[in-house]
């Protein structure tokens, strides 16, 4: 099971390692981690991908570091995950064909082509990263690089939660939660 | 010109404008610019020269702990900061406001692995509030104004400022004028109205509800909100370790202390209770024992400051982050007296059952001292005279004092308890003493805790302190391992049997009054004698050596196993 935590941290420097050493500190894996600029200048928006169920506690602990300002977790969440891969593939002429006939049914761009290689780019779901990456192993896999997922929760959802007026929030039977983006 | 200082005169002056009074500290090369700044301030700011940053970090603790303000300590680069890492653990895990200032090696060193260079930011990232690596002058009256602000509000704990020597060096024109920058800390201190109403429905419903009180408490000054609100409902309340004195030991209401070693009334009547509302307390698990098993039939309310420790141990039913004080007070107002007399005769039913707290020593067949009789006049002789604190290290001794002195005031019981530092108490008095220089500070230790900071006496006797008076609970033996060992393990004393110098002797050789009691007869007379001193005083109370803490619950186990006596022929 994998979990998957955003969180908006100040872009000061140590402020990810606090961030990471969290999860270091319970023995979870981080699967993937992408850190960037986010809607403000000078907050970092880090999507964290972690091989562990109950990150409830780590999300809590999260938001207590000064230098985090949000944390959500998105496990649960409708959201958009997407995620960025190069792949470099042995493409002799004898296979080339069946490997650029593979990117069309992905949507993945040739980015550069050798005499023995292509370079492939795909962006798409981590899940389909997968499939496409089993794919083209056959063909014989020199060179991956990954981004790391990213994610952002889905518009429907968050209209119906940024209609709710503050009246309406206090009559929600639960703690406002902290984490909530 | 005049407006321009250097790093280290920006530093004097951040302290004294955060009113410390009061540094705890050892130079060394990388903070020396800091030191030599030091004496244009003395009159507002005192240094008092520790013998080993451990201890400056203890005794900056134990101000804190006994004034409520935070407490400021000051080492070197490298090993001196290192030194550090175990007070800010400790003030970590018992949520102390603490601020220690570093010297790091020059900005242009950093990363080189340079003499005394050791990354401190990074070593003590998991053990802070936060942290700062200075290397421009200019940000230190930012960083020194968010630290103390840091370090003093919400759940309180420690912040390291590791200023290289360059910025200490550098002159520039302090601005102080200028905003904190801190988007991502905004503490909560009201408790939400609707969990406080449904708090005070369940706490009105209850049949056999609980309180049980910890440090939040105290830092919060609660203890007369939380007085009133056990007083208007009729709860009983029980105190954890941390949160002795935030209810007094000798109140109607009182039970006592839960846990591994709390009386078994008082875990029976957890294990009993409908309701529990714990406020300012952290479920740690020498409280908890097996935490599955934890009140099992109870409905829990979590009064916490810090939202990630609400149901980080236990299931919480009703979750309420704030501040202890400001909910007790609205869950005062909130609840519905109702009478508890017979819920509390059932506890103090199961109370008489079990022996009374006096009786859990077990004698052995000769005239030995027990510690149990050194306790039993200490109470006694303190409850006479009044105006005084006790710190307590880390061990049996420690348990003793949490159970068989009754603790009335808040502030007077200062131990390391989620960390379990041994030495922590004889640098903490220092520090104690000299935030309460009217005051009796008395030490309770064991002969192994006394013995890791012992060198702390003669910095009291370099400072001129005379308020400080030492008991040690000597055994010769690491008592609590010994213990575990003898009970758990066969006997099997590995690496616990411990041999002292002469203490009394020792106390004597650094300027201070030592004495000596090994007779039940004699304890008395010691300990108004050391009261009565003007000056510090060591008192080796050589005890029987194999006496236990009872009841004690086997770590792992459920709080309703307890045992009362152990296998010791």
């Amino acid at each position: 099971m994998r979990s998957t935590i955003a969180a908006l941290i100040q872009d000061h420097p140590g402020a990810l390692n606090r961030a990471v050493s969290l999860f270091r500190r319970r023995g979870f894996n981080i699967h993937s981690i992408a850190v960037g600029p986010s809607e403000t200048p000078g907050i970092a928006r880090m999507t964290v991908v972690v091989d562990a169920e109950h990150v409830e506690q780590v999300a809590k602990q999260l938001y207590r570091l000064i230098d985090v300002i949000k944390v959500c977790d998105l496990t649960d969440e409708r959201t958009l995950q997407r995620e960025t891969a190069l792949l470099k593939v042995h493409a002799p002429s004898a296979s080339r064909a069946d490997i650029v006939a593979l990117c069309t049914i992905f949507h993945a761009r040739i980015l550069d082509a050798g005499s023995h290689s292509l370079v492939i780019e795909l962006t798409t779901t981590p899940a389909t990263l997968d499939r496409f990456t089993d794919l083209v192993r056959p063909f014989g896999l020199k060179e991956v690089a990954r981004t790391g997922q990213i994610a952002m929760v889905c518009p429907v959802h968050r209209e119906r939660t940024a209609t709710l007026t503050a009246a309406e929030e206090s009559e929600l039977d639960f703690e406002p939660n902290p984490l909530a983006v | 010109m005049s407006d321009r200082r250097t790093g280290a005169q920006i530093m004097c002056e951040a302290l004294i404008r955060e009113n410390v009074e009061v540094l705890f500290g050892i130079p060394g090369g990388a903070i020396m610019p800091f030191y030599h700044a030091l004496p244009e301030y003395a009159s507002q700011l005192r240094h008092v020269l520790c013998r080993h940053e451990q201890g400056a970090g203890h005794a900056a603790e134990g101000y804190a702990r006994v004034s409520g303000r935070v407490g400021a300590c000051v080492a070197t680069s490298g090993p001196g900061a290192t030194n550090l890492v175990t007070p800010i653990a400790d003030a970590w895990m018992d949520s102390t406001p603490l601020v220690a200032v570093t010297g790091q090696v020059g900005s242009a060193l950093l990363g080189t692995d340079a003499f005394q260079e050791t990354d401190i930011t990074g070593i003590t990232l998991p053990i802070t509030k936060h942290s700062y690596l200075v290397t421009d002058p200019n940000e230190l009256p930012r960083v020194f104004r968010e630290a103390f602000h840091i370090a003093s509000t919400g759940r309180k704990g420690p912040v390291l400022i590791d200023v290289t020597k360059d910025a200490q060096q550098a002159r520039t024109v302090p601005v102080w004028d200028v905003p904190m920058d801190l988007p991502g800390y905004r503490p909560t201190y009201e408790g939400n109205a609707r969990q406080v109403r449904e708090a005070a429905r369940l706490l009105a419903e209850a049949e056999h509800p609980l309180i049980m009180a910890g440090s939040g408490v105290i830092w919060s000054g609660g203890g007369e909100a939380l007085r009133a609100l056990a007083e208007r409902t009729g709860i009983p309340v029980i105190t954890t370790l941390q949160g002795k004195g935030a209810f007094p030991d000798d109140h109607p209401l009182a039970l006592g202390m839960p846990g591994m070693h709390g009386w078994v009334h008082v875990n029976r009547a957890i294990q009993a209770c409908d309701v529990l509302l714990n406020v300012g307390g952290r479920f740690d698990d020498r409280v908890t024992g097996k935490a599955s098993t934890f009140a099992p039939h109870a409905k829990i309310i979590h009064v916490d400051i810090d939202p990630s420790e609400i149901g980080k141990i236990v299931r919480v039913d009703v979750p309420i982050v704030g501040d202890a004080r400001r909910v007790l007070e609205a869950l005062t107002e909130a609840v519905e007296p109702r009478d508890r007399s017979s819920w509390l005769a059932e506890i103090r039913e199961m109370q008489e059952q079990h022996e009374h707290r006096q009786s859990y020593r077990k004698r052995p067949e000769s005239s030995a001292l027990m510690p149990h009789d050194v306790y039993e006049a200490f109470d006694r002789i303190a409850r006479e005279r009044g105006g005084y604190r006790v710190i307590t290290d880390v061990g049996q001794h420690q348990m003793w004092a949490a159970q068989l002195i009754e603790w009335r005031d808040p502030g007077t019981h200062i131990t390391s308890g989620g960390a379990g530092t041994m030495g922590f108490s004889v640098p903490a008095a220092l520090g104690a003493a000299i935030a309460c220089p009217d005051e009796t500070i008395w030490v309770i230790c064991g002969d192994g805790g006394f013995q890791m900071t012992n060198q702390e006496l003669a910095t009291m006797r370099q400072e001129g302190i005379r308020n400080v008076k030492i008991a040690i609970i000597d055994n010769g033996y690491l008592g609590m391992v010994r213990q575990w060992q003898e009970l758990f393990e066969q006997r099997r004393y590995s690496g616990t049997p411990l041999t002292g110098p002469d203490f009394a002797l020792l106390a004597e050789a650094y300027g201070h009054r030592g004495m000596r009691v090994t007779d039940p007869a004699e304890v008395d007379g010691a300990i108004t004698a050391a009261w009565d001193h003007d000056g510090c005083v060591v008192i080796d109370f050589q005890v029987e050596r194999e006496a236990n803490v009872f009841p004690i619950v086997p770590q792992g186990r459920s709080i309703g196993e307890m045992m009362t006596e152990g296998v010791a022929e």
